[in-house]
């Protein structure tokens, strides 16, 4: 065994190896050139969290722009607090809505941020205003059943079909 | 004590931790420039002797003395050293097998020292020229065979120019030229190297005709001694057996068992 | 009757317990003594290479193989399932965190542990009845740096690109099943893998997986290759427990390690 072979054997073995690794950041996993991490961080406050989850994506327009830092309990307000980090680069205005949902029927929850139109942008350490909690599974069926069973006039039908819908079509956001 | 012994041993005793008592009170003394011979039965301790002159055993009671220094409380750079100033020759050779004979020889002046390799060629080739085997130098290890295997591990023995060498059962399992050869080689680089020589065997007749002294073994304790001569004409019964091959004697030819007849009988009754 | 048998039994069982923590004991010295003579193994770097040739390259085959048909069952098998829930875009989801999660570093170490954990206890082993490593020791030769340190680190060193290359390979047979066998469309295939594998949870948390299973296993066929009896038998049965106690090591080990990594993310 030639010492030349051998390392040459060696070199080409390395060599694949960290191409297979590089294969499985890149092409496997989600690793992108800039995910280098400059982030600033924001609060906001939700009556329900639902299933959200420490490390949840946080995404605006599908995109995903950040992810839930810290989750907490405010003993005051009874609300549940949510730390989450922004990427640098993507900036909200002050008014921008976040709300809490659910990928795909019975997916992961997650955050979307809805921007408002303020010509200011919200900075580290700010809080969002405008929340909504998650929806969760038993309020929707017994919010329908509710409404179902109701056999009120017209007007109620319509305000229940209405919350309906509108609850059903949050549940499908991406 | 005379300062010309190379190895000294001083009421030395020795038991495996499983409780065998290997050595009992053992004393030795192997003079510079002699090759000595360590006989016995097997199993009777002279390996062990070996490795504690060595170093790789520590004695349970009494002292081993190596160059003058006492091996007792020797640390492991210190018994490093030490052995960079003795060689030995295993058994079968123990040559590594993942190396030719020629980097087989050139392992030590590789590792212990900083020489050029056209150096280490040179000498390396020396010492296989002295052994017969320069032809050889490529060969691998399992393409060699018993005799030129224990002849390319005399070479590596060799490699350094130590001053005490050690055989452990330098003759077993070889042809008569090839015993032949190795006495010759042994007796040889010894007054060439102006080294010293222990050789543990229980190949009498070979022995004989290179060994200056002898020294009998049994029962982990030395029984006989004496020159190459006085051993030949010693009356003393166990050498006596030894020397001239005799089946019973000192040590008995039957394992210990209970009476023949009795045994016999036994069989019937049943 | 029985109270003779069940003490003897007792006894045996003891003895055998103290037995295993004192050998347990007896490796890890043996291990820091292999670690001390890093710097040695690295110094004299073609003994290191040659080590990672036997243990890595020679492993080649064997791993790229497995891995192909790993990932390939994973994708016949994965499609199977979730076409009855409809989810068959799902496909690279299942095969990609299925391998690098769990299969890739898992399989590939047993199989390492098979080929080259057994092949460097046989050859320590052997070393030892053919009294090389005493030599080597009577040559003033430390055999734990000239001989165990260097396949240690070959081993170890192996370990996670082998662990890699199955659970490539094996994506790569899932791919190859799923989608240009069966018809899954690739961009899904594709692009929900991507959304799915994290690379900090998942790829790295899997390639830390190999390189402890390459110090586990490694470390266990030089001990037992060490320790083996300087006979025949002695060295077929170091053999054996190299495997076997490797295979158990792993997944003992992964146990401990999937509950510390993935439990906090799902």
């Amino acid at each position: 065994m030639n010492r030349t072979t051998i390392d040459l054997w060696v070199g080409i073995f390395v060599a694949m190896g960290l191409a297979a690794l590089v294969f499985l950041s890149f092409q496997v996993a989600n690793l992108t050139g800039g995910t280098s991490g400059e982030t600033y961080t924001l609060v906001a406050r939700f009556d329900d969290l639902g299933g959200l989850k420490v490390k949840a994506p946080v995404k605006s327009s599908g995109v995903v722009v950040g992810r839930v830092a810290d989750v907490s309990f405010d003993n005051n307000t009874f609300q549940a607090i949510v730390k989450f980090k922004v990427e640098q680069r993507y900036q909200f205005p002050l008014d921008t809505s976040a709300k809490i949902l659910t990928s795909g029927l019975l997916g992961d929850q997650y955050i979307g941020l809805l921007p408002g139109g303020d010509p200011d942008n919200l900075k580290d350490g700010d809080s969002i205003e405008l929340t909504q909690g998650a929806i969760v599974l038993e309020n929707l069926i017994s919010k329908f059943l509710f409404n179902a069973t109701t056999s009120g006039d017209g007007k109620d039908k319509e305000k229940g079909k209405d919350t309906k819908a509108a609850a059903t079509a949050d549940e499908f956001e991406e | 004590m005379s300062n010309d012994n190379v190895v000294e041993i001083e009421d030395l005793s020795f038991s495996y931790s499983s409780g065998r008592q290997v050595l009992s009170k053992i004393n030795l003394r192997i003079p510079r420039g002699q090759v000595v011979g360590i006989m016995g039965q097997s199993g009777c301790g002279k390996t062990t002797l070996l490795r504690m002159i060595g170093g790789a055993l520590k004695p349970s009671q009494g002292d081993v003395r190596v160059f003058g220094r006492s091996l007792r409380d020797m640390g492991q750079e210190q018994i490093y050293a030490l052995r960079r100033r003795m060689s030995m020759l295993f058994q079968f050779g123990a040559l590594f097998t993942d190396m030719s004979s020629f980097d087989n020889v050139a392992f030590q002046m590789r590792e212990h020292t900083r020489l050029e390799e056209p150096m280490i060629r040179d000498l390396a080739l020396m010492k296989l020229h002295a052994v017969g085997l320069r032809g050889a130098a490529h060969l691998m290890p399992s393409e060699l065979s018993g005799g030129m295997a224990r002849r390319v591990a005399l070479a590596r023995a060799i490699a350094l120019d130590p001053e005490l060498m050690m055989y452990d059962e330098p003759f077993a399992g070889l042809d008569p030229i090839s015993l032949s050869v190795i006495g010759q080689l042994i007796r040889k680089l010894n007054d060439a190297l102006g080294a010293t020589s222990i050789i543990v065997t229980h190949d009498i007749q070979e022995s004989l005709k290179i060994v200056d002294y002898i020294y009998f073994v049994a029962d982990g304790r030395v029984i006989a001694e004496g020159s190459a001569e006085e051993v030949k004409a010693s009356l003393e019964p166990y050498v006596h057996q030894f020397v001239w091959g005799e089946a019973d004697g000192p040590v008995p030819f039957h394992y210990p068992a209970a009476d023949y007849v009795a045994d016999l009988l036994r069989g019937t009754r049943a | 009757m029985t109270q003779p048998t069940s003490f003897a039994f007792l006894r045996a069982l003891g003895a055998r317990t103290i037995n295993a923590v004192w050998r347990l004991g007896f490796a890890t010295r043996f291990l820091l003594a292999t670690v001390r003579h890093t710097p040695a193994a690295f110094r004299r770097l073609p003994l290191t290479m040659r080590e990672i040739y036997f243990a890595g390259v020679l492993s080649l085959t064997i791993i790229l193989v497995s891995g192909l048909f790993v990932g390939m069952v994973l994708g016949l098998q994965g499609y199977d399932t979730l076409a009855r829930f409809g989810s068959s875009e799902a496909l690279g989801v299942l095969v990609a965190l299925s391998l690098v999660r769990e299969l890739g570093p898992v399989v590939a170490a047993l199989l390492f542990a098979s080929r080259a954990g057994s092949a460097i206890t046989a050859e320590i082993g052997l070393m030892k009845a053919t009294e090389q490593l005493d030599a080597m020791e009577m040559m003033a030769v430390d055999p734990v740096a000239r001989v165990i340190a260097p396949r240690f680190w070959g081993g170890v060193i192996s370990m996670p690109l082998l662990g890699a290359l199955f659970t490539a390979t094996g994506i790569l047979g899932g791919y190859v099943v799923g989608v240009v066998m069966i018809g899954v469309d690739v961009g899904q295939f594709w692009s929900q893998m991507q959304a799915a594998v994290d690379f900090r949870e998942d790829v790295m948390n899997g390639m830390i997986k190999s390189f402890v299973f390459g110090i586990a296993v490694t470390w266990i066929a030089v001990f037992e290759g060490y320790e083996a009896p300087p006979t025949a038998e002695g060295v077929s049965g170091a053999t054996t427990r190299t495997v076997v106690t490797s295979a158990l090591v792993i997944l003992a080990l992964d146990f401990v390690m999937t509950a510390f990594m993935f439990h906090g993310v799902r």
